[in-house]
């Protein structure tokens, strides 16, 4: 018995049964939850359905009038600036701070304790202490008028031209400290004898930085960049906390959308259309990025 | 020893208890202070009849708490009777079978001959079955005028609209904004509402809002609206508020000179201690054109396959539009009642006035009975945009008329 199935290569099929076998839950639930609930959502957006789905297909309509709709263009735009600025300033500033703690400081872990605790706080809690900070009769303008400065204005959540920046800095301020985490954990893999090197061929500390650390960071870069950009797409309660989409419709994102158009408007199918448009956007940029970063070569 | 028929008695009382009330879970979103208290009203009410009133209150607007009432329906969780308001919102609903049929009790209280306006009760009915009760009665053609702020300038509150509008620059003048306003947008629409019928008048707004008659969306009359809606966005630059309470309280304290809400601003301004027709003044449909919407929050009853919780469901219903019931708690809710046979001596200048446009029969069917929720946050994301930014009459007028066109 042993020695036929020693002579027979056991199939790739039957290997690692129990493992496999252990695993079917996930796969199921990512089928059936995900793909599933992903194909249904797609489907539906064909359909004119309203507050109950039905099956009665009209087409692009739903996509024609999403794309002629304004707030919905309004959603995109605000997407795109909040998506570009919060990814370069997380990442500049997540780097930049890891980088400074990686200097040996003293008072490091108290440091570190203080960028990271915004972590800690839900987007709810971010959006209304922000309100707060950023309202100009008791935040920041307030503060800086009262030590002299009498003309100053800092009033960005009633500016419709720019209040998504206000959203921005709210954003930067709960999400770097992970970032700097993150970074901070790749600085500590460097092995020290490359510091020594370059220290010994006489280079420089940013130009080390800049040349030859970071480059040996592309992993952790890479890790960063998935969190940011998933945190970016699905942007939602920040918002709501915040703004409320306001004033008028000019801090509005496309989560936001989806959210209102099937529950409050009681429109599935726009909601459906809009979801498929985000889940688009995404598969476009991030499928072909992680199939050249994850799939192809394999890494030795 | 002791301790153990105590617990035996109160045992055999609960179930003596249990085989005659019954538990009826009811949600609604009545959370502020005059609203809770008014409801209150109605707990008692039920609880009189032997059954218990299980308050399932859920903060927020109607817009945070329909999503979470229709999704409990549709989950299979129903509650044993929600607050909705009454009209298209809980149309698929009703189709899907998910809302208890109320006419037998209907037909048999004489529900058609006591409701009034009878569009309440149109709305609550589908393919000739009822399926809801009619509470109260709200408005939202009111604008609410401060005496104080008119005072301070020297002139004398205005009767109606146009005369308001002249008053703006002495108001301005005097450090006083004109308008308050909060900055969302159901209140921004609200307020295009109550212009439109002040402005182009009934029988434009009634065709283009019932009929959805683009063309006289896209006409004169409607042409005058958005001109007056874009003058009273300049009259509202300096409100930035965002809550309607807070905007009322502008006009409470005299900052701003008037508001133009909906007659639950009223709360606002009794809680404040001001009197009606002596501290501030009410002017239903802007004084221009007094017409009131007959909009209000019904009671629906989502299907239960269970005797008792059937009975008491019924129950609730015929408590709801008692005639007692019906004063006690549009006194507190400062809302009109739905029956023109009761006695409202009592209510104050405000309510009068509602209450003799209402037996006049000077009504609209509200919006919410119009137009759908879809085409409906359509218009409110257009007035949302429009109120906050500079867009012009024009152009806001030309997307209103894509909206109507394609509304369903």
């Amino acid at each position: 018995m042993s020695s036929s199935s020693k002579s027979r290569k056991p199939s790739g099929l039957f290997r690692n049964m129990s493992a496999k076998i252990a695993s079917v839950p996930m796969v199921l639930t990512a089928l059936v939850v995900f793909v599933g609930g992903t194909a249904w959502t797609v489907l539906y957006s064909f359909t004119s359905s309203k507050l109950l789905p039905k099956l009665n297909f009209v087409g692009l309509d739903q996509y024609e009038r999403l794309w002629s709709t304004r707030r919905w263009i309004i959603s995109i735009e605000n997407l795109a600036v909040y998506g570009f600025f919060s990814m370069i300033f997380t990442l500049v500033i997540g780097f930049t701070l890891a980088a400074m703690l990686d200097r040996k400081i003293r008072g490091e872990s108290i440091f570190r304790t203080i960028f990271l605790y915004p972590f800690a706080l839900s987007f709810v809690v971010t959006g209304l202490a922000w309100q707060w900070i950023l309202n100009p009769d008791l935040g920041i303008q307030n503060v800086v008028r009262q030590m002299g400065w009498e003309s100053f204005t800092f009033n960005p959540l009633n500016d419709p031209d720019i209040v998504i920046y206000g959203i921005l800095i709210a954003g930067l301020w709960q999400g770097t400290g992970l970032i700097m985490v993150i970074m901070l954990a790749g600085l500590r893999g460097i092995d020290e004898d490359i510091w020594k090197a370059a220290r010994v061929d006489g280079i420089g500390t940013v130009k080390t930085y800049i040349r030859v650390i970071i480059p040996m960071m592309r992993p952790v870069f890479v890790t960063a960049l998935v969190l940011i950009a998933s945190g970016i797409i699905k942007i939602y309660d920040l918002v709501v906390a915040q703004t409320n989409g306001g004033p008028g419709i000019a801090s509005e994102v496309p989560a936001k959308y989806v959210i209102n158009y099937m529950f409050r408007a009681q429109n599935l199918a726009q909601g459906f259309a809009a979801s498929t448009m985000m889940l688009l956007s995404v598969v476009i940029i991030l499928i072909p990025w992680a199939y050249l970063e994850f799939g192809g070569k394999k890494r030795g | 020893m002791k301790t153990m028929t105590h617990l035996l008695a109160s045992a055999a009382l609960v179930g003596a208890t249990a085989a005659h009330a019954t538990d009826l879970e009811v949600t609604h979103w009545w959370t502020s202070g005059g609203e809770a208290a008014a409801v209150a009203e109605f707990a008692k009410a039920f609880d009189a009849t032997g059954n218990t009133w299980v308050d399932g209150a859920i903060a927020g607007s109607g817009g945070t708490a329909r999503p979470i009432i229709i999704s409990r329906i549709l989950g299979g969780d129903p509650m044993g009777a929600t607050q909705l308001n009454h009209g298209r919102q809980a149309e698929e609903l009703i189709k899907a079978g998910l809302m208890t049929d109320l006419t037998e009790l209907a037909e048999a209280q004489g529900w058609k001959d006591i409701v009034n306006p009878p569009s309440l009760l149109d709305a609550c009915t589908l393919d000739g079955r009822v399926y809801c009760v009619p509470v109260n009665i709200h408005s939202g053609q009111w604008i609410w005028l401060s005496h104080g702020a008119f005072e301070k300038v020297g002139l004398d509150v205005p009767a109606d609209w146009n005369e308001f509008v002249a008053a703006a620059p002495k108001l301005e003048e005097a450090g006083i904004t004109p308008l308050a306003m909060g900055q969302q947008g159901w209140q921004q629409n609200l307020a295009f509402g109550t212009i439109t019928i002040a402005i182009a008048g009934i029988d434009a707004w009634r065709e283009v809002s019932v009929e959805r008659n683009a063309d006289t969306a896209a006409g004169p009359a409607y042409k005058a609206v958005f001109e007056a809606v874009a003058n009273a966005r300049e009259l509202a630059r300096n409100s930035n508020v965002q809550d309607w309470n807070l905007a009322t309280n502008l006009v409470i304290t005299d900052q701003a000179a008037g508001q133009i809400m909906g007659d639950w601003a009223q709360g606002e301004f009794q809680v404040a201690g001001e009197v009606a027709g002596v501290d501030y003044t009410c002017l239903p449909g802007l004084g221009v054109n007094e017409v009131l919407d007959t909009g209000g929050d019904a009671f629906y009853f989502p299907v239960i396959d269970d005797e008792a919780t059937k009975k008491a469901q019924m129950e609730l219903a015929s408590t709801l539009i008692s005639p007692e019931v019906q004063v006690a708690f549009n006194l507190k809710k400062g809302s009109l009642p739905v029956r023109g046979d009761i006695d409202m001596s009592s209510a104050n200048d405000c309510m009068q006035k509602g209450l003799s446009i209402l037996a006049d029969g000077n009504i609209l069917p509200s919006g919410d009975m119009n137009l759908t929720a879809d085409t409906q946050t359509q218009i409110e994301d257009l007035m949302a945009e429009f109120w906050t930014s500079d867009m012009s009459a024009g152009d806001a007028q030309a997307r209103y008329v894509d909206i109507i066109a394609s509304a369903e």
